[in-house]
């Protein structure tokens, strides 16, 4: 797809930085000097193995855990984010893996929890309107938006978190592995989103473990692993092979070992095919 | 071809084929089976109870049903009905306030000392005895958003220092009368609504309950989404009005409906529109159904709990000042007994789940009729306090085994 990601330009647009971002829980050092940058227009992936600390870094964005030290500079100010209210401020908006919807409101009130149209008497026919666009455009198979999102599919309740974080025109968008839950169409259409994102010149964070959506969409990648930075790639120059590397930090890894087998037992099977 | 004409005629959000049409008076029956089935089963449960309760009550007194005795019972049922609606607000966003029996009898023990023994002016007086509830509330959520301290221990704290402080500054009085003259004494027991006034009233509330619907309606269809046909909005409110025009009548035999009645109506259905109709009740029942999700949309949790917190106590120090009234005097033993209990166990019977973000303001209304049918009922039948403690503990069981019950049936039909 898309494989020049201009580096310098980057530079100049740079939305959203980090430097030095550390977060423990207890002992255990979530974030260890983590640096990041997202520049407008740019779609930045996060890979790295289960704990590697990416929903944690996430959550460091959207407000929901203050990190230990390190600083966040957002539009080239030092900012900080002491809670999730202060990020949507800053128009940082996030799909959080698990989703944080609450089962027992409808699918209109999820979407506009905390920005209902008309506090004092709501305007449910106007929210429903808008709460019918932004499902239509993610191509949603959603029968009712007035049911409780407790009777939804996993998928279609990842649609509505996806459909929430577009309200209210962010800046930058997370999205915390945005396709793990979703149908075929529905990936496509949330990649096609991804893509309509960085058009609109939106800086996009997105985690994702599944290598083939990465190099769709993501203009870099950046790998975590165990907390730490361990590397960040633009997607043009670099082979699936060194990602997974990067992410398991070894070149003789579960996956290279799995691969090879898997050649061997591709090319003794071919041998029995001419054979018979 | 059946589906594309299908699509030309559906309104905008009932395009889904997998939607079974729900429209229209047909409509009406079909899609109240499928809630039911679903286990939300709304108001059904009391208003049957309700129902067996009065059949039962009636056919072992004769004048359990009479218009007399249904006037003083829905007089009775204001105050601590009032105080129910404040625990339905606490128990929407899964918590609980046990003082509120406390705050009551001291709000009653203030209203008596600011105004009888120190000459206040009354409303004045009214002021500072509601104001002693927000505070309280107020204080209940500071120390709740503070330091995590479970509402259920601060509200047993408050339960017994709120009793104290109400015992030590009627210390040496004991009991304060309210002259009976006073408005608020002619208001909770002799305030009744003429009976012109109270047609005027059903028919003033049916008109405008068709005037909603029927405005939401056309909003909706405005808007090209599915709405209500103006067919079954005025068959509600027709029925309504039938309904609410049979009891007024009824009730009119007798001395008719009186004000403080009226009054508790009144904060049920303001309590309603809050709970439904604004931001502010999406987001108490948004924390009720899942407090992290709501902090990370952006709403301000702390400000949620702290509030909910000042309006159940200030409804408790309104039930206080109604209760006050109604017995005219303020007394050490104003509050005590069952107030809690009676409280806490109309909104639950009532239909407001333990668990949180599930219940309405009409619980509080059906509760309490439910309670002080109990109460009147027993009474007629010469059964002493012990009787009546016994079936209200029966009959609350079994609202909260339904409840229980039904959040299984929610789980597994998808509508936890
Ligand atoms: N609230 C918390 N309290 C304590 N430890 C936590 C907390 N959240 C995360 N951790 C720890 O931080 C580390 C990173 O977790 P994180 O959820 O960020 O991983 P992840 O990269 O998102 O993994 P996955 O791919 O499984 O989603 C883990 O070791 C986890 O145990
Ligand atoms: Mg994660």
């Amino acid at each position: 797809m898309s494989t020049s990601s201009p580096a310098p330009q980057a530079v100049t647009t740079r939305l959203l930085s980090l430097r030095n971002v550390n977060k423990s829980f207890g002992a255990v050092a979530a974030l260890t000097d983590i640096n990041l940058d997202v520049a407008a227009g740019e779609v930045v992936a996060i890979v790295g193995d289960n704990g590697a600390g990416k929903s944690t870094l996430v959550k460091v964005l959207s407000g929901v855990h203050l990190p230990d030290s390190g600083t966040i500079t957002f539009e080239s100010n030092p900012v900080s984010i002491p809670d999730p209210t202060a990020a949507l401020h800053l128009g940082i908006a996030t799909v959080f893996q698990d989703l944080a919807l609450c089962d027992n409101l409808n699918v209109i009130d999820n979407l506009f929890l905390g920005r209902e149209l008309r506090p004092g008497r709501l305007n449910e026919a106007a929210m429903e309107t808008r709460s019918w666009e932004l499902l239509r455009q993610l191509s949603a198979k959603i029968p009712s938006v007035r049911i409780p999102v407790a009777s939804l599919s996993g998928g279609q309740r990842q649609t509505v978190a996806i459909a929430r974080s577009l309200l209210g025109n962010p800046k930058v968008i997370i999205l915390d592995e945005p396709t793990a839950a979703l149908g075929v169409a529905q990936t496509a259409e949330v990649l096609n989103l991804v893509e309509r994102l960085r058009e609109r010149g939106l800086g996009v964070i997105m985690i994702s473990h599944n290598m083939a959506d990465v190099r769709a969409v993501a203009d870099r990648v950046v790998v975590l692993r165990l907390g730490r930075n361990n590397g960040d790639f633009v997607v043009g120059e670099v082979s699936p092979e060194e990602i997974i590397a990067a992410i398991t930090g070894a070149t003789d890894n579960a996956v290279t070992r799995r691969t090879a087998q898997i050649d061997l037992r591709s090319a003794s099977a071919d041998k029995g095919v001419t054979r018979s | 071809m059946i589906t594309s004409t299908l699509h030309a005629t559906l309104p905008s959000d009932l395009q889904d084929e997998r939607l079974q049409n729900r429209l229209g008076l047909r409509g009406i029956i079909p899609g109240f089976l499928d809630k039911v089935r679903g286990g939300d089963l709304g108001a059904l449960p009391v208003v049957a109870g309700l129902a067996i309760i009065w059949t039962v009550l009636q056919i072992l007194n004769r004048g359990f049903l009479s218009s007399a005795n249904l006037v003083n019972l829905l007089m009775e049922s204001a105050a601590v009905g009032v105080i129910a609606l404040g625990i339905v607000c606490v128990l929407l966003v899964a918590q609980i306030d046990l003082s509120i029996g406390s705050v009551s009898g001291l709000s009653s023990a203030v209203l008596g000392i600011a105004f009888v023994t120190n000459g206040w002016n009354i409303w004045l007086a009214v002021l500072l005895a509601v104001l002693s509830g927000a505070a309280i509330g107020w204080l209940y959520g500071q120390i709740f958003n503070r330091f995590g301290v479970p509402a259920f221990v601060i509200t047993l704290a408050g339960l017994l220092s709120f009793l104290g402080l109400q015992l030590f500054v009627l210390k040496g009085q004991g009991t304060i009368n309210l002259p009976f003259e006073s408005p608020l004494v002619y208001f909770a027991q002799l305030a009744f609504v003429p009976a012109w006034l109270s047609y005027v009233m059903v028919v003033a509330a049916t008109g405008s309950l068709f005037l909603v619907g029927y405005s939401r309606a056309r909003e909706r269809r405005a808007a090209d989404l599915s709405a209500q046909a103006t067919s079954v909005i005025a068959v509600q409110s027709i029925a309504l009005l039938v309904g609410l025009g049979f009891a007024v009548w009824y009730l009119n035999q007798a001395r008719g409906i009186g004000w403080m009645f009226v009054f508790f109506v009144a904060l049920v259905l303001l309590m309603h529109y809050m709970l439904t109709r604004t931001k502010w009740g999406r987001s108490v029942y948004a924390v009720g159904g899942n407090v992290e999700a709501a902090r990370r949309a952006g709403i301000n949790v702390h400000w949620i709990y702290t509030s909910v917190f000042m309006a159940c106590s200030t409804l408790a120090a309104v039930g206080g000042i109604l209760a006050a009234s109604r017995l005219a005097a303020a007394s050490q033993s104003s509050g005590t007994g069952d107030v809690n209990l009676n409280a806490i166990a109309a909104a639950v019977i009532g239909g407001t789940s333990l668990f949180g973000g599930r219940g309405t303001a009409f619980a509080a209304l059906l509760g309490i009729l439910v309670i002080q049918s109990i109460s009147s009922g027993l009474t007629l039948l010469n059964l002493d306090s012990s009787f009546r403690f016994i079936v209200t503990g029966i009959v609350l069981l079994l609202a909260v085994t339904l409840d229980s019950v039904t959040r299984r049936s929610r789980t597994s039909h998808g509508r936890a």
